[in-house]
C-alpha cells in the first residue's frame, strides 16, 4: 500500500486523528500529510469529513427509506440529469445508478413516515421520466459504514505462557 | 507412596512470562502489553469457512499428515513466496501450531547428547523441547549492537562437534529482529561446512517491514538441511485453531510423522479448512494486518525517541525490545515497578533468556490508543526514574 492509500484508509475510519500523529503512523513528516490532504481534497479525492451517528441513540426520530427507481433515460444524457433532478434534494442522501432490474437507488431519510412516503409519491413518482417506484423502509441498522453498530469490543484474550 | 515425577520434567524451569502474567490476572485495571498474539480477529471469510466444514458434517480425522488441499496450498505459498518447492505428499506435514512441529522436530532428530544451538533472546520452548527431547541446548547470546541478528562469528564460535541443529527464531519474538539475505548467507556458509542442520521457526514471516522475509530454506544448498516451520496463528491471527506446519527433507518428515501420528493422530480439521481458506484467499488479510502493526511500530518507535529511550530498529514481528539498562535496575524490577505502580504489564527480557537482562519486550498487538495510553505512562515512570537517579 503507499502512503497515499495507507492515509485514506486511516482517515476513512477516524477522520480526527491527529496530524502529527498521522505523520507518525505513516512514517513521513507533518508537511508531507497536510499537502497530501490538501491535495486529496483539492481533486475530489476527499469530499468531506463526516461522522457516523447512531441516531437510534438519541431522541431524534429518523426514517430512513431505500427506493428503487425505474426510469426512462434521456437522449443524449443518459441517466445523468435524472439522477441530477433526484439528488438534488436535500432530503435525498445517496443516489446510486444500479445494474438489474431496476436503474436508481434512492437513499432518502425523513422525519415520519408520512414525510418520506410524501416525497415519494408528491416529487419522485411525478418526474416525468420516473416510470415506477418501490419503498422499503429500513427498521434498523446492524451495520452502516463498515461500523457494526452494536458492538462494543472487548480484549477477551487470555494469559498464556508462553 | 513413590514419586510419581520425571526428574527431567521437573528440574525444567516454568516459563519466565508465567509469573508475570499471574500478578497482572489479579490486578483489575492493568494495560496489558504482555500478550504474544494478534489483537485481530480471524477473517470472517476464514471463520465462515470453518463453520461450513462443520454443517457439512466434515468432522472426522483428516490424514495423519493432513489434508491433502491444505498440504498442497501451503506448498503453493511457499513457491510463491520463496520459490521453493516441497513435495506435499512426503515433505510437508500439518502440525497442532508451529509449536507442535518444534517439539516432534527435536525429538526426530537428536540422539543423547546432541547439541542443539539457541540464539536467544528468543521464544522460550526451545530449550525445554531439547532438553525433553534428551538434546543437550547450548545458548548464543545475540547482542544488541548487532540489532539481535545471528553472525557468521558468533554461529561458528558456538559449534563444537557435538552439534547438530541450529535453531533460527526469525523474525524474532521477542526482539523483533529479522535476518536479511546477506545476514542468512553469511551462516548459511559456516552451517554447510559444519555439516548442520537448521531448524527455521518462520512464524512469523508474513509480518516484517522492510522488505520481504526471506526463509534459509532458499538459499543454495540450504532445502536439504532445513526444516521450515510456520503456522497460521500470527499472519492470519488465528492462534486459537492450534494449526502450524513443517516442511522439509522426507527422512525427517517422515519420522516426525511417526511420532504426529501417535501422539497426536492429525491436527484439528475443522482448522485446517479454514486454513485452506486462509492460503488461497487471505492476502488482501494479511496485507491490513501488516499495515496496522506497521503503524503501530513507528508510533512506539516515534514514542521511544520522544521519551529518549534506547531502542534498535525492529523490522519484525510486533514486538519492540526497548533497552532500560541507563536506569541501573534489572528488567524484573523495572518490569514490576512499572506494573505495581503504572499498572502496565510489559516482559522483562531475561523471560527469553539472560542476556535480554536490560531489555523488555512490549507487544503491539494492541490498539493505538491502548498503546497511546500506555506510553503516556511509560513515559511518567521513565521520568520518575530518571528523577530518583538524580
Amino acid at each position: 500500500m503507499n502512503m497515499r492509500e495507507e492515509l485514506l484508509t486511516i482517515i476513512e475510519r477516524n477522520s480526527r486523528i491527529d496530524l502529527k500523529e498521522l505523520a507518525v503512523i505513516l512514517g513521513v513528516t507533518e508537511v508531507d500529510v497536510v499537502n497530501e490532504l490538501e491535495q486529496l481534497e483539492k481533486e475530489g479525492t476527499i469530499c468531506g469529513y463526516h461522522t457516523l451517528i447512531n441516531w437510534e441513540k438519541t431522541s431524534n426520530e429518523k426514517v430512513t427509506a431505500l427506493i428503487e427507481v425505474r426510469v426512462t433515460p434521456q437522449r443524449g444524457q443518459g441517466f445523468d440529469s435524472i439522477a441530477e433532478r433526484i439528488y438534488k434534494y436535500p432530503e435525498v442522501q445517496s443516489v446510486y445508478l444500479i445494474s438489474g432490474a431496476y436503474d436508481l437507488l434512492v437513499i432518502l431519510e425523513g422525519k415520519t413516515l408520512r414525510e418520506v412516503s410524501g416525497f415519494v409519491s408528491d416529487k419522485l413518482s411525478t418526474l416525468d421520466t420516473v416510470l415506477s417506484t418501490a419503498t422499503h423502509f429500513i427498521l434498523r441498522k446492524y451495520k452502516d459504514h463498515g461500523t457494526i453498530l452494536s458492538e462494543k469490543k472487548v480484549d477477551e484474550r487470555e494469559m498464556i505462557t508462553p | 507412596m513413590r514419586n510419581p515425577l520425571a526428574d527431567k520434567v521437573v528440574e525444567i524451569k516454568p516459563s519466565g512470562i508465567r509469573k508475570f502474567f499471574d500478578i497482572v490476572s489479579e490486578m483489575e485495571d492493568a494495560i496489558s502489553l504482555g500478550v504474544g498474539e494478534p489483537d485481530f480477529d480471524t477473517p470472517w471469510h476464514i471463520r465462515d469457512e470453518g463453520i461450513y466444514s462443520l454443517e457439512k458434517g466434515k468432522t472426522f480425522y483428516t490424514s495423519n499428515a493432513g489434508l491433502m488441499d491444505l498440504r498442497k496450498e501451503i506448498c503453493n505459498y511457499l513457491y510463491r513466496s520463496q520459490k521453493l518447492t516441497y513435495n506435499p505428499v512426503t515433505e510437508t506435514l500439518i502440525t497442532v501450531g508451529g509449536s507442535e512441529a518444534i517439539d516432534i522436530g527435536l525429538r526426530a532428530m537428536l540422539n543423547p547428547g546432541d547439541e542443539v544451538l539457541i540464539p536467544q533472546p528468543s521464544y522460550v520452548s526451545y530449550e525445554p523441547c531439547t532438553i525433553l527431547a534428551g538434546g543437550k541446548p547450548v545458548i548464543i547470546n545475540l547482542k544488541a549492537e548487532n540489532e539481535f541478528r545471528l553472525t557468521a562469528r558468533e554461529l561458528e564460535e558456538a559449534i563444537t562437534e557435538k552439534t547438530k541443529i541450529l535453531v533460527l527464531p526469525f523474525p524474532n519474538n521477542p526482539t523483533g529482529a529479522i535476518m536479511e539475505k546477506a545476514d542468512l548467507e553469511a551462516i548459511a556458509e559456516v552451517i554447510i561446512k559444519h555439516d548442520l542442520y537448521v531448524m527455521s521457526d518462520e512464524i512469523y514471516a508474513e509480518l516484517t517491514y522492510k522488505g520481504k522475509h526471506v526463509s534459509i530454506a532458499s538459499l543454495p544448498g540450504m532445502q536439504e538441511r532445513t526444516l521450515l516451520i510456520n503456522g497460521f496463528s500470527k499472519a492470519y491471527a488465528m492462534t486459537g485453531w492450534r494449526l502450524g506446519y513443517v516442511c522439509g527433507p522426507k527422512e525427517i518428515i517422515g519420522q516426525m510423522t511417526k511420532i504426529h501420528q501417535f501422539a497426536i493422530m492429525c491436527a484439528p480439521t475443522t482448522s485446517q479448512y479454514a486454513a485452506v481458506e486462509a492460503l488461497k484467499n487471505g492476502d488482501g488479510d494479511v496485507a491490513m494486518m501488516r499495515t496496522s502493526y506497521n503503524q503501530r511500530r513507528r508510533f512506539l518507535m516515534d514514542a521511544f525517541r520522544r521519551m529518549g529511550l534506547e531502542c534498535f530498529e525492529p523490522y519484525g514481528a510486533f514486538y519492540v525490545f526497548p533497552c532500560i539498562k541507563e536506569f541501573g535496575i534489572t528488567s524484573d524490577e523495572f518490569a514490576t515497578r512499572f506494573l505495581q505502580e503504572e499498572k502496565v504489564a510489559v516482559v522483562p527480557g531475561t523471560a527469553f533468556g539472560d542476556c535480554g537482562e536490560g531489555f523488555l519486550r512490549i507487544s503491539y498487538a494492541y490498539s493505538l490508543e491502548r498503546l497511546k495510553l500506555a506510553m503516556e505512562k511509560l513515559e511518567r515512570f521513565v521520568k520518575k526514574l530518571r528523577e530518583e537517579a538524580k
